[in-house]
């Protein structure tokens, strides 16, 4: 251990033990603004950062979801620029650290802001934006809300760098990217985790990026289609990966076995929202009960859970 | 023939429509604390009812609503009324979110014999926001009640989340009755439950169009009614506020025998109706 590390975790420890701060803030204690994003290889060419599963805040830089990204012989493509600036450029340094090539391409796998608020700091390379092709629309009638509702949580020095840049490059169905002796596949989703899900395949690894369409460990959130998401796991399923970075969980994981939490928990919720609703129970009362017995299963379950039965009950009405 | 219900007066058009371009206007402060002072409804309250006094409800209408919008674009709010002798029943219900850019989520208005016990919907909550429902009795006289939420965490939004799907079946509607809770009640007197579902965006008009660059115009339910043969049952003039998929479950005296008839209009001057019967075994 060196010198610097030990008094940032003695620093840590005292603080700790006066103030009893998070593990969030022991681990963000030794790095320092400015730092490398610390990635990890989990291929030949392929690096990924595991967000923690928290709610994006002040502490934590909103780095709570898996970002990553790629490198072929000519470029690099980053996959998600996380959830703030700060974030992204620390994942600029990572990428730094390892190879001195253009990235070509920022991929942003989804709307949500631990996904896309470190878009702005890609300004500074010549990536160009991917995005699904209603990736655009949701972030036109999202943008303004998600810049004033996380500005409590993140708080306005982190907030104030943060904008909403949407993609230029716009992908239907399927596509591909070529980073130089390196293909990689984007897929737009059918609305699923939301109605603009792209995932990216790398076909010299076989390494999957999900987006979020596949959680571990954190809830997984409804913001698109429950009847979609769970239609199109047996599409996901029959993707033929060695690994996959999820959108929220261990990197890599295996494939398929990835998704056979995401799947009970949509099972058991979609059942009991199905009840409710054959019942006449109205919604709000049906949302409190929905799919508990899964709650010792997940992180932040209490934070999404009802909101994600609130989508399904609303869903499966019109059953 | 349908007509869309007039607006009772100009000044809640004006809050229900032109307020609908105010869109990014998010009070900072009403973030950062518990419940506050009404501020914003003191501004708001002369635009939409005048200098009319406004009168605390005293159970004459209550509003029930989650403490926080677990998803911002679906919010479940229920409001029970109860007929008062002193007052006459009521006409009508205006539901309002203070902090929400067009603040008029709905105005209701019921028929002088349907006997309205119980509306429940579901709104968008953009921010930490009063819910309030203000209705008039017959008296003319107005009774408040209002209930604080907070806005959702997370990524939840007040948007829509399958645009494609919401547009694709724009009109369609679902009639439930359900089953009275009241039984070995003469079918004649008792009330009915029935949950009225209709598919559009409902949405605000902040989406730009990617070729023309342009906002899309708002788009959204702004009448409907709800009658039994030729009784008026309910009827709304809303606005963005109401969430995508407009839903109202609500309870009141229906008469065997005699057809449920909805009809809607949205701001694109598309109509949209349907006609259920309403069977006396059903009820």
């Amino acid at each position: 251990m060196s010198g610097t590390t030990r008094r940032g975790v003695l620093k840590t420890g005292l603080v700790l033990a006066c103030c009893g701060m998070s593990h969030v803030r022991l681990a963000l204690a030794q790095s320092r603004p400015g730092d490398p994003l610390p990635v990890k290889q989990i291929a030949d060419g392929v690096f990924a950062f595991a967000g923690i599963p928290a709610m994006m805040n002040n502490q934590n830089d909103g780095e709570i979801c898996n970002v990553g990204f790629i490198i072929g012989d000519e470029a690099v493509a980053v996959i998600d620029s996380g959830g703030s600036v700060v974030e992204g450029k620390a994942l600029i340094g990572a990428i730094r650290a390892r190879t001195d090539r253009p990235i070509r391409y920022l991929i942003n796998t989804h709307m949500h802001p631990d996904h896309l608020f470190g878009n702005a700091a890609f300004e500074s390379t010549s990536a160009i934006i991917v995005g699904h092709r209603n990736l655009p629309r949701a972030l036109e009638s999202r943008g303004a809300y998600y810049l004033q509702s996380y500005r409590d949580a993140m708080g306005d020095d982190l907030m104030a760098d943060i904008r909403i840049v949407p993609p230029t490059k716009l992908i239907t169905d399927e596509d591909e990217l070529d980073l130089g002796n390196r293909k990689l596949t984007l897929k737009a989703w059918k609305p699923a985790h939301t109605d603009n899900d792209l995932s990216v395949f790398d076909h010299k690894t076989d390494t999957f990026f999900t987006g979020d369409l596949c959680f571990i460990g954190h809830l997984p959130t409804m913001d698109g289609s429950l009847l979609g998401w769970i239609a199109q796991l047996d599409i996901l399923n029959g993707i033929k990966a060695k690994s996959a970075v999820p959108g929220h969980g261990p990197i890599p994981s295996p494939w398929p076995q990835a998704l056979d939490a995401e799947r009970r928990y949509f099972d058991v919720l979609a059942s009991d929202m199905r009840k409710a609703i054959a019942d006449g129970v109205p919604m709000s009362d049906a949302v409190k009960s929905a799919a508990q017995r899964e709650r010792a299963n997940w992180k932040l379950f209490d934070e999404y859970n009802q909101r994600n039965a609130t989508a399904a009950f609303a869903e499966l009405e019109w059953e | 023939m349908f007509t869309i219900v007039q607006p009772r007066s100009r000044m809640v058009a004006t809050a229900l429509f032109v307020l609908v371009g105010a869109v990014i206007s998010f009070p900072v402060w009403a973030q950062n604390a518990g419940p506050p002072e009404s501020t914003t409804w003191n501004g708001l309250k002369g635009d939409v009812f005048g200098q009319k006094p406004i009168e605390p409800a005293n159970g004459i209408v209550s509003i029930d609503a989650p403490k926080r919008a677990e998803d911002a674009a679906i919010v479940p709010v229920d409001l029970h009324f109860k007929t008062d002798a002193g007052t006459g029943r009521i006409k009508t219900v205006t539901l309002i979110v203070d902090e929400n850019p067009s603040p008029v989520a709905a105005v209701f208005k019921f028929g002088p014999d349907a006997g309205v016990t119980h509306l429940a919907t579901r709104l968008r909550v953009n921010a930490y926001s009063y819910v309030r429902a203000i209705a008039e009795t017959e008296d003319g006289k107005l009774h408040m009640t209002e209930t604080f939420v907070k806005a959702s965490g997370g990524c939840s939004a007040p948007a829509m989340k399958n645009t494609d799907e919401a547009l694709a079946n724009l009109g369609k509607m679902k009639l439930r009755v359900f089953s009275s809770k009241a039984s070995g009640m003469e079918p004649m007197t008792r009330a009915t439950e029935m949950q009225l579902m209709i598919r559009h965006p409902n949405n605000s008009g902040l989406q730009m169009d990617q070729v023309t660059r342009y906002y899309i115009p708002a788009h959204f339910i702004q009448g409907l009614t709800v009658s039994q043969g030729n009784r008026l049952i309910m009827s709304m003039e809303g606005g963005i506020s109401i969430s995508e998929d407009p839903n109202f479950r609500f309870e009141f005296d229906a008469k065997p025998g005699e057809d449920i008839k909805v009809e809607a209009a949205d701001t694109e001057g598309k109509q949209f109706k349907d006609e259920w019967p309403l069977e006396s075994s059903s009820l």
